[in-house]
């Protein structure tokens, strides 16, 4: 079996420019999402109680809603995954111990209902919150200085600076993405993302090791043919490798049930942009910041070379 | 050309016998048990202890299919959890025959159900996380403010007791904020002072200050005096809680300090927050009354042993058995205590316990020593307002100065003892809780379900696909991906790393990801191939081309996974331990393994035709 017969090499980059204005305006809307709407942080990062509650039966949202009104919560009450579960969802209060706050909640509800069954507590305090929104920020700062610094001394900075802008436009989308939907972002999904940085930027890596080398097979062809050909070389790579890890997002997305949605939702949007831009923005970059072969194909030595040292 | 000496083969069958060895014993499950640990320093789990509930349950006869005894418990175990509930319940009250004074915690817990021989070379099932297994995780805040002011406290008491020795006048100590102020009337003072308390407190910084008419020395705790008396507050409330966390009855508790001021408490399998949470947060106190000797003697002991106790008077059997009638009247209490280390009596050399207490207590403490010499005075441990006399000695003379000593009828052990239950007792300084997570064990279950469940379909999928694609080059490649799931995992319970729900979704993403090595050597195969290579060759250089990628593009993924360990907390913790140890294992797997497997079919027939890699005619 083969799906990509490609006998002539595409010309990917006359169509630069275009990749890189729908990465912009997708960029750019992402930004403004981000900017108006703002990303639903879990309580994980602003510090609150969540509480997990399972039923017999499907639960009454709008009864529990009002019990918790009633006895002066405020309170968030959805369904989680089934419609026997509910979640409740809390931010901190002033003046209130959290330490015993689950535990009223969970009388409140068994006096409705019985059969409520306590399936999980989270409480966070906001001091802790910052600490994790503090970290996950510095996580995501390291690993990018580290892989802009690490593909410096591997390739070039060209190939750093390249990569890591195609691919943190991809962090940058997948946030916008959570920022338009208000999907909850947690710790898992903040993991999801950092995975993702890592994973596109090593997509990014095999064309530019494919670049690498044909600027040494192709000594005559200019830069924009060498990148055509290295991504037409790698592409069927590219698609079969993201297809292979989509599936297992795919399979967290069907069974990993409420707990891995949105970890899986993060991985999907990642590997589908990330396909797209380290392939079709990182690699523009490249050519309009000058990688050339000369940065590569080092000229022979000539004699003259012994005297490099004794320059007065 | 694609030959590997023998003791590559070996040594690629060794590893990945010795990895399936170790993930053996995740496929066993885990069978019931009862966990019997010892909540007193002084009593330990021995062989004999062993003998007699062994004995005990053949008596009553309850099976159990094993029993071993380690360094710090007994378990035993049981062929269901009904028996084994039974048996708890029955082992419980036949080693605590007093329900208020516990000796043992008897748990419930599970076991690995691997055999013997598995747990010899240390092959363990994975460690699960809470949220697998159900439980509760809290994360404690020590207040340090708290714990520096009772060290000032402490210390003001002692710059009393030195001016008075040394006969210097002054104009009052005080206490604000956190630092100490002595007041003077006179400079000579004021310079006296200040020489003494220089030389003779060694954890203040002294400085002069004028005040009005007043001349003033403000004294603040020197740098290591704070970390000190920060460490030392930590210290003591980790005691403090495992101590407590003793009474629950939970079978593998871990309490870890975080940082300078955190503490970590995990109780595996714990589901009633609300009595954690109340034991966390008990304080238990010390008290000193005096011995009620005016109306305590054979009579009114044997009368209040039946439960007629004199008015005013409380009865109690102190720990050598001796009973005893104590006053209502409190003396001190624990809040006035500063510490307490164990030693020996500098006459007598016999095993002693000194105690320090804080200004106002050594004051107390004077006054009532004074008055009651030769009169006895009792020491009782106070939790859940039932008491407990540790040691009812007879007062010599006045004890000044707040420094306590209790010495008599005890050993060294017990003198540790004491002073780690009078420390334990209360905590150094408060504490919060500022972070906690219940999981049911109902949802564990659940979690565990759907992260296999999502592995598994996943890891259908890509072998569906590899082997459709790319042939018998897609076999090895899914057998190589296999190979690496199995190094994981023994890996993940080899290191006793823990298994969140996060860990399963990278195993998940790691096995996704790992296909990528395959894949470009595959790709590179082929385009070897149709570049019109022979097979041999194709191999060979496919391999060898697509290691620089996959090195390269492996590193980049390892930073992101690296960062996330360093900065991750809680779950996203346990999602890169696996994530960094998969992307490790991938490269052996994805390489080696297969180039192993690809070298063993191709590699030693002399002549090969072409190779089972899929489509590669076109041009």
């Amino acid at each position: 079996m083969e799906f990509f017969k490609i006998r002539k090499t595409i010309p990917f980059m006359r169509y630069a420019l275009a990749f890189n204005v729908i990465s912009l305006l997708t960029f750019l809307a992402a930004v403004f999402f981000l900017a108006t709407k703002g990303l639903n942080f879990s309580i994980e990062f602003t510090g609150g109680t969540l509480i997990e509650v399972g039923y017999r039966q499907a639960a009454d949202v709008d009864a529990i809603r009002r019990s918790l009104g009633a006895a002066g919560h405020k309170a968030e009450a959805q369904n989680f995954g089934s419609s026997r579960e509910v979640l409740i969802r809390m931010h901190v209060e002033k003046n209130q111990s959290s330490a015993d706050l689950s535990q009223k909640i969970i009388s409140i509800l068994k006096k409705q209902d019985a059969t409520a069954e306590l399936r999980r507590v989270e409480f966070v305090g906001p001091q802790v919150g910052r600490e994790l929104a503090e970290y996950g920020a510095l996580a995501l700062l390291v690993t990018a200085v580290g892989i802009v610094l690490y593909l410096w001394m591997r390739f070039e900075w060209r190939f750093g600076l390249s990569a890591i802008i195609a691919n943190l436009h991809d962090v940058v989308i997948i946030l916008g993405c959570f920022a338009f939907f208000q999907w909850e972002f947690s710790l898992p999904v903040l993991a999801a993302v950092l995975a993702v940085l890592g994973y596109s930027v090593n997509e990014s890596v095999v064309v530019f090791d494919r670049v690498r080398e044909n600027f040494r097979k192709m000594r005559r062809a200019p830069t924009r043919e060498v990148i055509d050909a290295s991504i037409t070389g790698v592409i069927s790579r590219t698609i079969i490798t993201h297809g292979s890890t989509q599936m297992m997002a795919t399979t967290m997305l069907i069974f990993g049930g409420a707990a891995l949605h949105y970890f899986a939702l993060a991985l999907t949007i990642g590997i589908l942009f990330g396909i797209y831009s380290s392939v079709l923005v990182a690699s523009p970059l490249l050519m309009w910041l000058g990688a050339t072969r000369d940065q590569f194909v080092r000229p022979a030595k000539s004699a003259r070379d012994e005297h490099d040292g004794a320059v007065v | 050309m694609n030959r590997f000496p023998l003791w590559k083969y070996v040594l690629v069958g060794v590893i990945v016998l010795a990895a399936f060895l170790y993930t053996l014993p995740n496929f066993f499950g885990e069978s019931p048990a009862v966990q019997v640990s010892s909540v007193k320093s002084m009593v330990k789990v021995d062989t004999a202890l062993l003998g007699r509930v062994e004995e005990f349950l053949r008596k009553e006869n309850i099976a159990f299919t094993g029993a071993v005894l380690d360094a710090t418990s007994l378990r035993v175990r049981f062929a269901d959890t009904d028996t084994q509930l039974k048996a708890r319940d029955l082992v419980d009250r036949a080693l605590n025959p007093d329900e208020a004074n516990r000796t043992y915690v008897v748990a419930l817990n599970l076991l690995p159900a691997s055999p013997r021989w598995l747990t010899a070379i240390s092959a363990l099932p994975m460690y699960l996380g809470l949220d697998l297994r159900g439980g509760v995780h809290f994360l404690l805040q020590v207040d340090m403010q708290a714990a520096i002011t009772k060290r000032l406290e402490g210390l003001t008491a002692d710059v009393r007791a030195l001016l008075r020795e040394k006969d210097i006048r002054h104009g009052g100590i005080a206490r604000e904020g956190q630092t100490l102020r002595v007041r003077f009337r006179e400079a000579p003072a004021r310079e006296r002072a200040r020489a003494e308390m220089s030389t003779g407190i060694a954890d203040l910084v002294i400085t002069e200050r004028e005040d009005g008419q007043d001349l003033l020395l403000v004294a603040t705790l020197k740098p290591e005096a704070v970390r000190r008396t920060q460490e030392y507050a930590i210290k003591q409330n980790i005691t403090t809680l495992h101590n407590r966390i003793n009474e629950l009855g939970v079978a593998e508790p871990v309490i870890q300090q975080q940082g300078a001021d955190r503490v970590v408490v995990q109780l595996p399998g714990v589901q009633d927050t609300a009595k954690a949470k109340d034991i966390l947060g008990r304080t238990a106190t010390l008290e000193i009354r005096m011995v009620d000797e005016e109306r305590m003697n054979a009579e009114t002991l044997a009368a209040a042993a039946r439960g007629q106790v004199p008015f005013g008077a409380d009865y109690y059997v102190e720990r050598n058995g001796q009973p005893l009638l104590v006053k209502k009247q409190v003396v001190l209490t624990g809040d006035r205590l500063t510490d307490a280390q164990p030693g020996f009596d500098n006459q007598t050399n016999e095993p002693a316990v000194h105690l320090r207490l804080d200004g106002q207590g050594a004051r107390i403490f004077q006054e009532v020593t004074r008055e009651s010499i030769n009169k006895r005075m009792a020491i009782l441990l106070i939790e859940k307002g039932r008491g407990e006399v540790i040691t009812a000695p007879v007062i010599r003379s006045e004890i000044p100065g707040g420094r306590v000593q209790i010495s008599g009828r005890m050993s060294t052990t017990e003198a540790a003892d004491i002073a780690l239950l009078l420390r334990a007792g209360s905590l150094a300084a408060p504490m919060e809780i500022i972070e906690e997570r219940t999981v049911g064990p109902s949802l564990g279950r659940d979690n565990i379900e759907k992260g296999f469940l999502s592995t598994m379909w996943g890891f259908i999928a890509i072998v569906a696909f590899m082997s459709a694609y790319y042939m018998l080059f897609g076999l090895i490649s899914s057998l190589a991906l296999a190979v690496n799931l199995l190094l994981l995992v023994a890996l993940l319970s080899l290191l006793q790393a823990t298994l969140t729900l996060p860990g399963i979704a990278a195993i998940a993403l790691t096995l996704g990801m790992a296909i990528d090595a395959n894949v470009l050597i595959n790709e590179r195969i082929r385009e070897e191939l149709r570049g019109g290579a022979t097979p041999q060759a194709a191999i060979s250089a496919g391999y060898e081309r697509a290691w620089g990628t996959i090195l390269d593009s492996n590193i980049t993924t390892l930073i992101a996974g690296l960062a996330l360990l360093i900065f991750g907390q809680g779950p996203v913790r346990g999602f890169a331990v696996v994530h960094v140890l998969g992307i490790l294992t991938s490269m052996f797997s994805a390489v080696t393994v297969s180039r192993a497997v690809v070298n063993l079919v191709y590699g030693h027939r002399r002549k090969v035709a072409g190779l089972s890699i899929g489509d590669t005619a076109w041009k």
